[in-house]
């Protein structure tokens, strides 16, 4: 018997149509009307702004923790702007820009990093998960959710996000199988920004590309210029398109860059040269949307002011937000509270009197004793 | 009325909120046209199709987490893992996500998602098909943890977790599933989670016990009648999280001395939590120190010694008469 090659042989395609330089493929070229075009463009913006603000709010004190977008602004916004409202959209926990796009209020993205449950609260008709922190663990979900909507027979496509580290992570090979044999109306949108913290794509995997994973799982893979949105938006335009179609999920994998650090407790000089984070600004997306939006005479000159308007209202509505009430959350670990935990909140509320009371040294509050036995003759008793 | 094992037991319940509520889907390893290994699923699959009992590939972390993404887009997953054992190749999935969807986002979302496995010893198993784990998911805050014992309660215990709007860890005793046939009723029967039972009401003494304890706690009290004279009070608990602090404290208060037995390893297991929880409101009503009767603080030995390491009647006797001559 001999060896054969099996058909079919595979292929992963990379799509590139706006360079680095801003030079445009005009057969490529997606049909974005303009004022699409002039959405996606202001969202960038804000997505960016956004971002700087962020930093600094942190730097202040005034935010906690937050892990920077910039660099990724058209792998994400270039993505999402193919969902509607009935889709799905998961993100993982770099996707301010998407997060932005698919209507989260600005205040609810600082509450979250400022430490506030209350940044996880999807609106109430929002269909977007919240983000997540453990790497890769919301690709499961993301399956879930398509293989409900695909049950229920609903027009619904599900698009969830995740970086390059989390291909390594087995959640994103078990959803990506789950996927596959499931068939489900799903995008897998990975933005590939080289680094999972100090650990570069080449320690991470041994494949040539991320998109090719896809094809070990039974459905196609694409890469694209993850700084192009055009690009981004094409790739995806032909995912979603499929998934509606009844054709199941595809794996869209972003090349880009992550050009602030990891989050802001992360110092990435100790990691990677400076050359080689000027060398990713020069592909900037923004840099060649702009001239892109001012070759197609859409760009407007007061959009940067009106952006930086919209976040430093939106900073301001938050720092109007009261402290959080410690004793809401009780109400929420289950549906119906059990005494323990109501006797639990009660401690609480009880210590927070105190603390109201300024009392130098709250004494805890003690359950009442309970009353003597008196009828045994109990050796505690004696 | 029918005479059931709890595999047939457990079989109608899940056939009966499958007729009642199209949500009602189940996935697992061999769910489908094989039933489940032991057979809980029986031709549910050849009643609904696949598209309801889904033989999923092999991945605990993706049965679990995509049963996440239907419980939170409205459906009420049956997720089951084939062994208890097996579990923690998804337990990040329960403790990052099951858990804490409700409070992450503050009721937005829930996870109505009942995943049942079976577990513990008695049954000359393999490693990991053996142990008993009910205290990892006990410690969780956000996950409900039930326990049957019996082929009715589980019947009914496994509906109530089905409707239950939070997530339900359903823990199978391997050793009860062929154990006893009990009279089940034909008609949909649920019982409270969060609620134990005074399985054989006492004076003396209470045995707390949960699955196949408890029918090793009927034994010793059983015994304790006949040759010492002495009503136990056996404590059913049901449910393991949320405990039924409220019945344990009352029936301590009531005989003053108590006896927990389990299968799970001693230290940090649910024995502590039960004891601390009655030394909290019945301290002044002991009249010895609480007992504990369970697995060593040893993994699993194979099943050649597993009869030494199971709590057993001779071990619930001599605890209890210690208590009883403290
Ligand atoms: C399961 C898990 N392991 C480790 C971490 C800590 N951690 C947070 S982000 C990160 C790197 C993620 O890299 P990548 O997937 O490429 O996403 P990026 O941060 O580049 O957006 C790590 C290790 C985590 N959050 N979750
Ligand atoms: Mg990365």
């Amino acid at each position: 018997m001999p060896r054969t090659a099996l058909e079919p042989r595979f292929q992963v395609e990379y799509l590139s149509i706006l360079d680095a330089d801003g030079k445009l493929d005009a057969a490529l070229e997606p049909d974005i009307p303009p004022d699409e075009l002039k959405r996606l463009y202001r969202a960038m913006l804000l997505g960016r702004h956004l971002d700087e603000r962020m930093v600094r709010l942190q730097r202040q004190g005034r935010v906690g923790t937050f892990a920077p977008i910039k660099g990724q602004e058209a792998a994400q916004l270039g993505s999402v702007a193919l969902l509607r409202s009935q889709d799905w959209m998961v993100p993982s926990f770099r996707e301010t820009a998407a997060m932005l796009w698919r209507g989260w209020p600005i205040e609810k993205l600082l509450l979250f990093f400022a430490g506030h449950i209350e940044g996880s609260q999807p609106g109430p008709n929002q269909n977007d998960l919240p983000i997540c922190i453990p790497v890769a663990t919301q690709l499961p979900h993301a399956v879930g959710l398509a293989y409900a909507a695909q049950y229920r027979g609903d027009d619904v496509v599900v698009m969830a996000y995740f970086g390059d580290g989390a291909t390594s992570e087995g959640d994103f090979h078990e959803a990506c199988n789950f996927a596959g044999v499931w068939h489900v109306p799903l995008v897998f949108v990975c933005q590939n920004n080289q680094w999972a913290i100090s650990v570069p794509l080449k320690k991470q995997t041994h494949s040539r590309t991320i998109a090719q994973k896809a094809l070990a799982y039974g459905f196609p893979g694409l890469q694209v210029d993850g700084n192009d949105v055009l690009a981004v938006y094409a790739a995806t335009k032909e995912a979603v398109d499929r998934a509606r179609a009844g054709d199941g999920p595809t794996l869209i994998e972003c090349v880009t860059y992550r050009l602030a650090m990891h989050t802001t407790a992360d110092d990435p000089t100790k990691y990677r040269t400076t050359e080689e984070v000027a060398e990713w600004e020069r592909k900037d997306p923004l840099t060649r949307f702009t001239a892109y939006m001012k070759k197609k005479g859409l760009h407007d000159d007061g959009l940067q002011a009106e952006v930086e308007a919209e976040v430093s209202e939106a900073v301001r509505r938050f720092e109007e937000i009261p402290a959080p009430d410690p004793l809401t959350v009780f109400d929420h670990v289950f549906a119906e509270m059990p005494p323990h935990l109501a006797a639990q909140r009660d401690l609480l509320a009880a210590r927070l009197r105190d603390d109201a009371a300024g009392s130098p040294d709250p004494p805890e509050e003690r359950p009442a004793s309970p009353p003597m036995r008196g009828q045994r003759n109990s050796r505690w008793q004696s | 009325m029918a005479k059931l094992n709890t595999v047939k037991a457990l079989n109608l319940a899940l056939l009966q909120e499958m007729e009642r509520d199209e949500d009602v889907v189940i996935i697992g390893e061999d769910v489908g046209v094989d039933g489940g290994v032991f057979r809980v699923t029986d031709d549910l699959h050849r009643k609904f199709g696949g598209k309801r009992v889904i033989d999923s590939p092999l991945a605990e972390a993706a049965i679990i987490g995509a049963g996440v993404g239907m419980a939170l887009y409205g459906l009420k997953p049956v997720c089951e893992i084939q062994f208890s054992g097996f579990a923690f190749q998804c337990f990040h999935q329960f403790e990052n996500h099951v858990a804490r969807f409700r409070l992450r986002t503050l009721g937005r979302f829930h996870v109505p998602m009942v995943v049942r496995m079976p577990y513990g010893g008695g049954v000359r198993a393999l490693e990991h098909h053996t142990e008993s784990e009910e205290q990892f998911y006990a410690h969780i805050p956000g996950l409900k943890m039930v326990i049957p014992s019996g082929a009715r309660n589980a019947r009914a215990l496994l509906v109530a977790a089905i409707r239950d709007p939070d997530p339900v860890i359903f823990f199978e005793a391997k050793a009860l599933y062929h154990a006893a046939k009990e009279d089940v009723p034909d008609e949909i029967e649920t019982m409270p989670i969060g609620r134990a039972q005074v399985a054989r009401a006492g004076t003396d003494l209470t045995i707390v016990a949960y699955g196949t304890m408890v029918r090793v706690a009927k034994e010793a009290a059983d015994a304790l009648s006949t040759d010492d004279g002495v009503e136990a009070e056996i404590i059913d608990l049901l449910t393991i999280s949320p405990l039924d602090r409220e019945t344990l404290v009352a029936s301590a208060k009531k005989t003053g001395r108590v006896v927990i037995v389990h299968e799970a390893p001693r230290s940090f297991g649910p024995g502590a939590e039960i004891a601390a929880s009655i030394m909290d409101e019945a301290f002044l009503y002991l009249e010895a120190p609480i007992r504990r009767v369970t697995a060593n603080d040893v993994s699993f030995v194979g099943f050649a010694r597993e009869r030494s390491m199971l709590p057993a009647v001779p071990q619930v006797l001599a605890a209890a008469r210690e208590t009883l001559k403290f």
